[in-house]
């Protein structure tokens, strides 16, 4: 996926090329192409730090501070992930990016029969307070900062995250937690909803809200694109259909009666890079400049802090193969160099055998290396935006952000993202577009090296050491939880449990009452089990 | 020959959220000419079971994307040969090892598609499981 289409003739001179969002890209550039789009430098670009961002949200990019790397993390028991996060952190790594497995993202406790063989599979069980203890423990909460990859229960893990806080005697006001928190995404392309659109929405607002005044150092979502552009949408629709999401959020907090300048300062974006490098890079320096715009215009906002579009780009899963796993290395460098090139904040890479599995060390710590190298020995902190003024790429960017106002214009007349992700719009159209370019990988429209093109013969399986999955995590989890049951105060878990349901059935804030359920060592399941309770379980609209 | 429209059954088992695999092979066999019912996310076996039922499909495919596949698959066939619903196929498609093949196979699944399957080879394999030219080996 991703990769643009290439029509050669039969001399494998490249004729045509098209990319995913729909551009057709020329084999030269020159100064009249930008005269051609009216290409500006103060209206265009602006000065790295300034409105509108294009260039960079800082006036000195990499010089002043490398990217933060977060290389996605966890599984098994609390245990193992601690010993997996310190590993990364030993090697270089800046922050954290918390796996959960799918019982927890899924609010189910380690002994439901739904958890069943998922135990400490995709990611880290956790079940309660102590669990995230054992996660985090020796790890500086006020010196790293943590992504959360949870968003049906985002809402439950940060209220967890403030009790470890608290535990750990760090104020709250020094802690930094991400929560993905971006529930629309999961019902357009990754799946782990649970309540109905509504109060799924409204449970992201809570966590907003509730973060903007107690928990300031807090990114409370994560709007991703990534996840969108993974199940199918191009690149410019990526962006669109985030900046729709983020308008749905936004919305929800300020019919509260709060002014979008007192939070939206604090989202943040986890987007995609995979396929085509120009096409990645465009699309961020566009995205940046329309965010900003967006948020000047729509919103108000004037505060130049609070117009960043500041975001995660890593490198996406699709772009990689199963077969010759190892150019899954090089393919995953070229995406970040693409990262690098487009000024990214925070990156991360699938490693190579992600195809297969979750990462070994080893793998995970190929990913690191890429981005590390990219920082220290290959150029990459040396100056702002290289790639300015390049007739190509300012021609490309332009082209990008009007790819990216159509495809916001089309979710405005379908109603706004809740209502096209509600009626399943935004889901048949990414399927869609999803099945033709496999088709067209399939029949050799698209290349990808060693899949389609430079294959190996034969059914030979590649020799990679693959993670295994260890039963007894899941043995040991239980016997943690069932343990944990008999020791805490059952009464105190009980009224805290009480007062998150009447806040839930009352539309008020569940947040500090989900901190208070977290204090007294109630259960993920115990909590989301409340919400079930008052909200009941989305309907997925029909696929076809 | 049997020329009848085969009916199959795309599910989701399970807490796994991954689609993409399932739809693209749903709109597939729906190209192919196959009346496809999708059953969407974080359906129970049981319910993939009694929906099969209701629908008369005569083929299940699975999709799964999250490793869990010998579990979900063993319990699948043990309870359709509970139901006695042993007319009824069962394939499975998704992030699944190679060497795990047999073991499905041995298990009583019928078809196994890791991913990156043609769509052709999938569905000139259904065709022939459900027409019962197909022959497990013993």
């Amino acid at each position: 996926m991703g990769v643009a289409k290439y029509i050669k003739d039969e001399k494998d001179a490249v004729k045509e090329v098209i990319y995913q969002s729909g551009m057709r890209v020329k084999p030269v550039y020159t100064p009249e192409d930008l005269e051609e789009v009216g290409f500006s430098y103060e209206e265009d670009l602006g000065e790295p730090g300034e409105y509108p961002f294009t260039r960079s949200l800082h006036p000195q990019g990499y010089r002043s501070r490398a990217w933060t790397t977060r290389q996605y993390t966890g599984f098994g028991t609390p245990e193992e992930t601690n010993k997996r996060f310190k590993y990364m952190i030993s090697h270089g790594q800046t922050g954290l990016n918390v796996a959960f497995d799918l019982p927890t993202q899924m609010g189910y406790d380690s002994d439901s029969p739904s958890a069943l063989g998922e135990v400490g599979r995709v990611g880290m069980a956790v079940d309660s307070l102590r669990d995230f203890e054992i996660a985090f423990k020796d790890i500086p909460l006020d010196r790293i900062g943590s992504g959360l990859t949870i968003n049906a229960v985002a809402s439950i893990m940060l209220a967890m995250y403030q009790a470890l806080a608290e535990k750990r005697s760090y104020p709250k006001e020094r802690i930094s937690a991400t929560p993905q928190n971006d529930i629309l995404k999961e019902m357009i392309g990754r799946g782990a909803w649970i309540f109905p659109v509504e109060d799924a929405v409204r449970l992201v607002g809570d966590s907003i809200e509730y973060s903007m005044a107690e928990l300031p150092r807090c990114n409370p979502v994560s709007i991703c694109g990534y996840h969108i552009r993974e199940s199918g949408a191009t690149p410019a629709q990526e962006i669109a259909c985030a900046f729709g999401i983020a308008r749905a959020y936004i919305a929800d907090v300020s019919d509260r009666g709060i002014d979008p300048d007192a939070f939206v300062g604090r989202f943040s974006f986890n987007f995609n890079v995979f396929g085509n490098l120009w096409e990645q890079i465009a699309k961020f320096r566009a995205a940046r400049k329309l965010w900003a715009k967006m948020l000047k215009e729509d919103y108000g906002v004037t505060d130049k802090k609070k117009l960043f579009l500041r975001g995660l780009f890593g490198g996406g899963g699709s772009g990689l193969t199963k077969a010759q796993p190892e150019n899954n290395i090089m393919r995953s460098a070229f995406y970040a160099l693409g990262a690098a090139l487009s000024g990214a904040q925070t990156t991360a890479l699938c490693s190579f055998d992600e195809a297969y599995t979750i990462p070994t060390p080893r793998a995970a710590l190929l990913s690191l290396r890429t981005l590390e190298i990219l920082m220290e020995e290959v150029g990459l902190r040396d100056t702002v935006d290289p790639l300015a003024g390049s007739y190509f790429i300012e021609t490309l960017t332009r082209q990008m952000e009007d790819k990216i106002l159509e495809e916001m214009k089309e979710i405005q007349d379908v109603g706004g993202m809740v209502s096209a992700v509600s009626k399943g719009y935004i889901q048949r159209k990414v399927a869609r577009q999803a099945y033709e370019f496999e088709k067209g990988l399939q029949e050799g429209e698209y290349i990808k090296v060693g899949f389609n093109k430079y294959a190996d013969e034969g059914e030979d399986q590649p020799d990679v050491d693959l993670h295994q999955y260890n039963e007894a995590w899941a043995d040991e989890q239980v016997a943690r939880l069932r343990s944990l049951r008999r020791e805490r105060d059952i009464n105190a878990v009980k009224t805290a449990l009480k007062a998150l349901e009447q806040a839930a059935q009352q539309k008020q804030n569940v947040m500090p009452h989900l901190v208070e359920c977290c204090r007294a060592y109630a259960t993920v399941g115990e909590m989301a089990g409340v919400f079930r309770e008052v909200f009941g379980e989305w309907q997925e609209p029909q696929l076809f | 020959m049997n020329n009848r429209t085969i009916r199959i059954l795309v599910a989701k088992p399970g807490l796994d959220g991954h689609d993409k695999g399932a739809k693209i092979v749903a709109l597939a066999l729906r190209d192919a000419g196959m009346e496809v019912i999708y059953t969407g996310l974080h359906q129970q076996i049981e319910q993939i079971i009694n929906t099969a039922i209701q629908e008369s499909v005569d083929i299940i495919g699975l999709s799964i994307m999250s490793g869990a596949h010998m579990p979900i698959c063993k319990k699948i066939v043990q309870d359709m040969q509970a139901e006695g619903l042993d007319d009824v196929k069962v394939v499975v498609g998704g992030v699944i090892p190679f060497q795990d093949i047999a073991g499905l196979k041995e298990a009583g699944i019928d078809g196994v598609y890791p991913g990156g399957t043609p769509f052709e080879e999938i569905i000139e394999d259904i065709q022939s499981i459900v027409s019962g030219a197909y022959t497990s080996p013993a």
